[in-house]
């Protein structure tokens, strides 16, 4: 059996890793390559050594300011998503009435695309907003608090689900045990409801952290990086500087692998450490 | 087993390489697919011109839209596929620099042939690349019904008594602040539409209302000739905005006499403050000939055609009372030379259609709207919108003289963006005028040098 596995496992492993190389690594070596480049399209570039990576942080500012705003944002909404969502769980795992009808009321916001949620939202921020005379391209923050409450409101339901399965799955013996030698609500939520939904909380935190990251539609539609690029994240920043600039996309190919790297990097680190703290517990 | 892996995966990669080099210039069939630039008409291209070209010639016709500032984005992913554009447009000589290597020569042509003054085809390299196809002009579009309104008001403040003997922008303002005293009295909402600075609808302010100081300043340059003033600022490293006071004066007015205050025009687009123009909720809007079928189209228009005239902008420049609207272009038309033979040669095929046959031509004044530079057309043969004759009218004053687009001179897209930011920073409140005119000058002064100048 394992001798046939190994004579056969290029074989099978084959188509998988055809589409792996044509959908990620092909493209993702050309980026590398051309990110050292000067070209207007792909076809035609020619080597230009680091100048791309000086260029990204020297011309102007935007890139540096995209990455605090990125990260100003991914911070707030990783926190306020999974509090809410692990909440909404908690809640909903309750034994009373209704709450399949609010677990898919809660989910809904889901299943819209981020294009079509960064209008709605942009409509009613701007709708309240107008009571005061103003709009969402008066300040900033009004951009960056409307992005908040957009990701919370199509992301909270998504990792509720997460959870509610993961806390659907803690041994009834445990928590009766508990509530029979007289443990409180906290200590029982802190000894044991969270210690094993830990594996969820990785995913969670993992899915919330690169999403706010590589957040691109809801802030295309939302503000599109108004007012004076105050709220440009790094994935916008790259876009525009790829499409918007003549002979800047090098630049914005190696912003591309600078903001790659930053990523990983980011997600490795928390992945991590979380894996840790389960192997802890 | 790792070896055979990474055999595999090697082999991959080097044969990737040649299908995303080989992509380019392969398109099998003739069709001609044309990126155009104005979204106003892209219906009639669809509807009308498509199935008119195909019904005549047999060759079919794509025609994609793009616009709003995304027309180089959607041109440099469209232009790498193995179905590139065949027609695309530039937006003047900074866009042939970019665009240079892609333009097919078109001094042989037919199509360029047809140009009344060739000198308006641009060339580098001595051939030329790129040809104009409509002449365009903008200032302040007016409602006259609502001025003549408000001339006939017992109380008003000035002592001209028609929209046309407005001269001066003391005038200009004396009017307007009067207008929005009486507003409630005139049933408007605000004498200009909203001034919109929603994400790519600044180019009214950041492009076609700083052409009028962008002029003044190189044709001072060029020794006070205006025909230099374009290449003396297409050349220039540096720009200084001497005359930013006055791109001030006309910008406040807008913005105070304005639809919507302050704090909401960073939600409107052009199209909005066009319909509030069609709707008679304001008496004048900004905008070129371009825009009649917006205000003709919208449903509720209440705006007689007659009624729709042409003010310049008077912003206080010296001696204004000699100048008219902005007239000019910045629509260039070139071939793709990278598209296949065949494609390119159907191309000439459509533009010759188009500009030169009777079913063309017919499409051309009436459906499109272009006032085209072209001999082919007479002069019984140019639009009958009432901007687009407004626009001859005003090129044919004696008394006064238009002012040439110069705007085809800034360094870069990204200046206009710039530009944009720091005008809606200053209408927020959050930028002082200094700082606004600060950011033209420095962001110039980086573009041009990037640009290579």
């Amino acid at each position: 059996m394992e001798k046939s596995i190994r004579k056969w496992f290029a074989l099978f492993a084959l188509p998988g890793m055809i589409c792996f190389s044509v959908a990620f690594l092909i493209p993702f070596v050309w980026a590398f390559i051309l990110s050292f480049c000067s070209f207007t399209t792909i076809t035609n570039a020619s080597f230009v050594g680091i100048e791309n990576y000086i260029r990204a942080f020297t011309v102007d500012n935007y890139f540096t300011q995209a990455f605090w705003f990125t990260l100003a944002f991914t911070i707030v909404s990783v926190v306020l998503i999974n509090i809410i969502a692990f909440t909404f769980a908690l809640l909903l795992t309750k034994d009373v009435p209704g709450t399949n009808a609010f677990r898919t009321i809660i989910f809904m916001p889901n299943l819209i695309g981020g294009i079509v949620l960064g209008w709605i939202w942009n409509v009613i921020i701007n709708g309240v907003l107008a009571q005061f005379g103003l709009n969402i391209m008066s300040d900033s923050k009004f951009g960056f608090w409307g992005l908040v409450v957009l990701m919370l409101w199509q992301n909270a339901g998504y990792m509720m689900v997460i959870y509610i399965a993961a806390i659907q799955n803690i041994p009834q013996d445990e928590l009766e045990a508990a509530s029979i030698d007289g443990a409180s609500w906290w200590t029982t939520l802190t000894r044991i409801i969270i210690p094993s939904v830990m594996p969820s909380i990785t995913i969670c935190l993992f899915l919330t952290l690169t999403n706010g990251f590589k957040l691109y539609d809801q802030n295309l539609a939302l503000t599109a990086g108004q007012p004076n690029h105050g709220t440009e994240m790094l994935a916008m920043n790259i876009f525009n500087t790829f499409y918007s600039r003549v002979g800047f996309e090098g630049v914005g190919q190696a912003k591309a692998v600078i903001f790659t790297i930053i990523v990983a990097a980011i997600a490795l680190l928390q992945l991590f450490f979380t894996r840790k703290k389960e192997e802890a517990l | 087993m790792k070896k055979t892996m990474s055999i595999i995966i090697a082999a991959l990669l080097v044969l990737s390489m040649p299908a995303f080099a080989g992509g380019a210039g392969e398109a099998a069939s003739g069709e001609v697919y044309f990126l155009n630039f104005k979204p106003e008409i892209a219906e009639v291209y669809t509807n009308e011109v498509a199935p008119a070209f195909e019904e005549a010639t047999g060759i079919p016709l794509k025609v994609v839209t793009a616009a709003s500032n995304q027309y180089e984005a959607t041109l440099r992913s469209e232009i790498s596929k193995s179905e590139p554009p065949t027609i695309f447009q530039i937006n003047g000589p900074v866009g042939l620099q970019n665009w240079k290597d892609y333009a097919a020569p078109l001094d042989d042509t037919a199509f360029y042939g047809m140009l009344s003054d060739p000198s308006m085809a641009l060339s580098d390299g001595g051939q030329v690349l790129a040809v104009p196809y409509t002449v365009e002009g903008y200032g302040i579009i007016y409602n006259d019904a609502i001025m003549r309104a408000y001339f006939a008001l017992p109380d008003k403040a000035v002592s001209i008594s028609s929209a046309e003997e407005i001269t001066d922008f003391a005038t200009l303002k004396a009017v307007v602040e009067d207008m929005t005293a009486h507003k409630d009295e005139l049933g408007i909402q605000g004498v200009f539409a909203s001034t919109s600075m929603a994400p790519g609808s600044d180019w009214r302010w950041q492009t076609h209302l700083f052409n009028v100081p962008l002029w003044a300043e190189f044709r001072d340059k060029a020794g006070g000739d205006s025909s230099q003033a374009l290449a003396t600022a297409f050349a220039a490293k540096t720009f200084d905005f001497t005359y930013n006071e006055n791109f001030r004066n006309l910008w406040d007015l807008y913005l105070n006499n304005s639809v919507s205050p302050k704090g909401l025009v960073g939600g409107k687009n052009d199209a909005d403050s066009m319909a509030e123009f069609a709707l008679g909720q304001c008496a004048m809007v900004q905008n070129g000939n371009w825009g009649a079928s917006q205000i003709l189209g919208v449903p509720g228009n209440t705006v007689a055609d007659s009624d729709i005239k042409f003010l310049p902008l008077y912003m206080g420049l010296d001696g204004e009372e000699g100048l008219g609207i902005c007239v000019g272009t910045e629509n260039y038309l070139c071939i793709n030379k990278q598209a296949s033979p065949e494609a390119q040669a159907n191309a000439l095929v459509f533009l010759e259609w188009l500009f030169s046959s009777d079913e063309g031509k017919d499409l051309v004044t009436n459906s499109l709207g272009f006032i085209t530079p072209f001999n082919t057309f007479a002069e019984d043969e140019q639009p009958t919108d009432p901007l687009a004759r407004q626009v001859t009218k005003w090129m044919a004053k004696g008394d006064v003289k238009s002012i040439p687009w110069t705007f085809a001179g800034i360094p870069s897209e990204q200046w206009k963006a710039d530009f944009g930011a720091a005008l809606l920073e200053y209408i927020n409140g959050r930028m002082s005028w200094e700082d606004t005119a600060q950011v033209a000058v420095d962001a110039w002064a980086r573009e041009a040098e990037l640009a290579g100048r």
